[in-house]
């Protein structure tokens, strides 16, 4: 039976991801700041044919609470198949651009906790030898642009993170699998006009469960955000300076 | 930020903000602008848009709460889709009470509009196998609505439109079925007077009846079609319970609407030309006998970019075949036709909501394209055979009928009035009240 920890649990890729693992009758423990939330997903879960729905309340910033929370997690499932890390916040870029304070909140939110996390989580996966861990980055970390920077450096920071565990990792049956999203339909994206390059949560979901299950490297969801970003990615300095991405 | 939005018809055009639910014990968001409650827009018409208002849409608040398996009550969040449901039900043996012609719409959504389907001769509405809901109005209260609880909140927000609060969630009790699968038996008629026989006999001993009717055909084949008749099939171990999970999808929308004259008096003739027996008995899943359109995803596109018009009406059973007659010969002589014609029996049951739609009679949906003043005019003198006959017009298709129509249809508008929630509203409300 697959044992699945998800941090970030309610996010909406992150709990359309649950869903389909409850789906296939996993072992499922919970991470997230909203109890009352919690208690409802993990119910929602358990009628969808998950085996077991344990949850407990985590604010990632709260960097000392980490390990406490990934023991209970160990405990309960007795061993990881799959560890999602999903939390994350859409910062206000210009917020971020006339606050240091706001700028480094959003960076350690959306970066140092994940890198804190992964670090923390990395000695028993490696000692179990093997597992999957999935980590949502997104396509915003393979370029800064000027439109969001703050939340593309913090991703670029996991991105590149996640690369160099997979490496360590690799040789000891673990998986590490960078997840980049582009544009998805959710609570937290709210405010955005969507057009044809927007995907929901389950089509994302579905993407990442296959990744997990296959084991792959870094994946784009939809796959159409490769080539974009490819393009992206290859835009000379002296062209992206003049324009607005 | 303001986004266009569309409902299922593709018509009218109207823009809206729009703010996403996904925790139920949340208040609602405070605006400037008035709200309405959007499930999974498979309304029709204006009733599921706010054109220069806000649209709460409910898509991330679709949790299950509870499902008991034993007694077939299920407990869900308003945003939870039927085709979710079902997903999680049917194997354990259970089904949904009633459910319309697709899978996609949300509960709130069906509550809202007190839908019906195949079997409304024998169970009524949906409305009638809900529990209970909670209500959530603007001013931050909550009431749990029942029969019992609250029952004039209760009949004001079902088949309210979505004008009473918003609908956080609702107690269903589901109907025990045996398997996936259906019996059902096509049987070909000749004109009205053989769907109305047919019907007769059929409402009796089968739990589902519907018929499609070639609304192209004129003279001695007016009114001519097919006539189906289901119930659900006991377990057949043979038989492995999976879903046919091709799907096929209008991938743009045509420069022009690909129904027209032409091909809709050449596919009316094929379909009903496609049957050569009298009868035609099989067992099938029941997804292709339930949701035959689901299957092509936006099959709306078809119409091209002005979209189309569905009209819904009952008549009343005295006057039933008589009117729908008149009905099937001034959409004949209007050329214009319609590609889907459907015309159910509904049976007597009292619909529980004040503004709900189905009462007893003869019940005949039509699709046309939206060729602008010319479909309008057609609506309306079908309205006006309607009116005269008593009968009344589906608000959740309909996004041109007139104030007065209106009002003569639903004649208890006023008393439903003093419950709907000063800050909500809706284009089609707004329309309507003119």
């Amino acid at each position: 039976m697959l044992r699945v920890l998800i941090i970030g649990a309610t996010s909406a890729i992150a709990e359309a991801t649950a869903r389909c693992y409850a789906a296939r009758g996993a072992r499922i423990f919970l991470v997230a700041r909203d109890t009352t939330r919690l208690i409802d997903i993990a119910e929602d879960l358990r009628i969808r044919g998950a085996t077991n729905v344990d949850h407990a309340m985590l604010d990632v910033n709260n960097q000392p609470a980490h390990a406490g929370v990934l023991e209970q997690a160990w405990q309960k499932l007795g061993g990881i198949d799959v560890a999602l890390i999903a939390h994350g916040t859409l910062p206000d870029q210009s917020a971020c651009e006339s606050s240091v304070e706001t700028a480094l909140a959003e960076f350690a939110t959306n970066g140092t906790s994940t890198i804190a996390l992964l670090t923390a989580l990395a000695p028993g996966m490696e000692a179990q030898g093997r597992g999957v861990l999935a980590i949502i980055s997104s396509v915003a970390g393979d370029r800064g642009r000027q439109s969001n920077y703050l939340y593309g450096a913090a991703k670029a920071a996991v991105s590149t993170f996640a690369s160099g565990l997979r490496q360590r990792l690799a040789k000891a049956g673990v998986s590490v699998v960078t997840i980049k999203p582009g544009f998805v339909d959710t609570p937290m994206t709210r405010n955005f006009r969507k057009g044809a390059l927007w995907a929901k949560p389950d089509a994302v979901a579905r993407g990442i469960v296959r990744a997990a299950d296959r084991g792959s490297s870094v994946v784009y969801l939809p796959w159409f955000w490769l080539p974009i970003m490819l393009v992206i990615k290859h835009i000379p300095e002296f062209i992206f300076k003049r324009i607005k991405l | 930020m303001s986004q266009a939005g569309q409902s299922w018809g593709r018509y009218p055009d109207a823009k809206q903000s729009i703010i996403a639910i996904s925790d139920r014990h949340h208040g609602l968001p405070a605006t400037a602008e008035t709200i309405l409650p959007y499930g999974n827009g498979r309304s029709y018409g204006d009733s599921c848009l706010n054109d220069g208002g806000v649209l709460l849409h409910t898509s991330h608040l679709d949790r299950f709460i509870r499902l008991d398996v034993a007694t077939g009550v299920l407990d869900c969040e308003a945003g939870a889709l039927f085709s979710e449901i079902l997903d999680l039900i049917v194997p354990q043996g259970w089904f949904l009470p009633v459910t319309p012609g697709t899978k996609f719409v949300s509960v709130g959504g069906a509550i809202a509009n007190d839908v019906h389907g195949k079997n409304h001769h024998r169970a009524g509405t949906f409305g009638r196998h809900v529990l209970e809901l909670e209500l959530l109005r603007s001013d931050g209260s909550r009431r749990v609505c029942s029969a019992t609880q609250y029952p004039e909140w209760f009949a004001a927000t079902i088949g309210g439109l979505g004008l009473t609060g918003l609908i956080t969630r609702a107690s269903i009790q589901l109907r025990r079925i045996a398997s996936p699968w259906m019996s059902t038996e096509v049987h070909r008629f000749d004109d009205l007077a053989g769907f109305f026989q047919l019907s007769e006999s059929s409402d009796r001993d089968y739990e589902y009846t519907v018929a499609w009717i070639d609304c192209a055909a004129k003279g001695r084949a007016l009114g001519r079609g097919l006539f189906t008749r289901a119930d659900h099939a006991p377990a057949c171990p043979d038989r492995r319970p999976s879903a046919p999970a091709r799907h096929l999808r209008v991938p743009f929308v045509p420069p022009i609407s690909l129904i027209n004259p032409f091909t809709l008096r050449a596919f009316n003739a094929l379909y009903y030309h496609r049957q050569r027996q009298p009868i035609v008995r099989a067992t099938t899943h029941y997804e292709p006998q339930f949701y035959p359109l689901d299957g092509i995803r936006d099959w709306n596109r078809i119409y091209g970019p002005r979209g189309f018009m569905q009209y819904q009406c009952v008549v009343p059973p005295t006057a039933a075949e008589d009117c729908i007659v008149r009905l099937a010969r001034i959409i004949g002589s209007a050329g214009g036709g319609s590609f889907l014609a459907v015309l159910k029996q509904f049976g007597a049951l009292p619909s529980p909501g004040m503004l709900s739609f189905p009462r007893a009679g003869a019940t005949l949906a039509l699709d046309f394209p939206n060729n602008g003043n010319r479909t309008l005019r057609l609506l309306n003198e079908l309205d006006d055979v309607v009116a005269a006959s008593g009968g009344a017009v589906y608000p959740a298709k309909d996004a041109r009928m007139s104030g007065h129509r209106f009002r003569q249809y639903f004649p208890a508008w006023e008393s439903f009035s003093q419950f709907i929630d000063p800050r909500f509203s809706s284009s089609f409300w707004r329309r309507v009240m003119e």
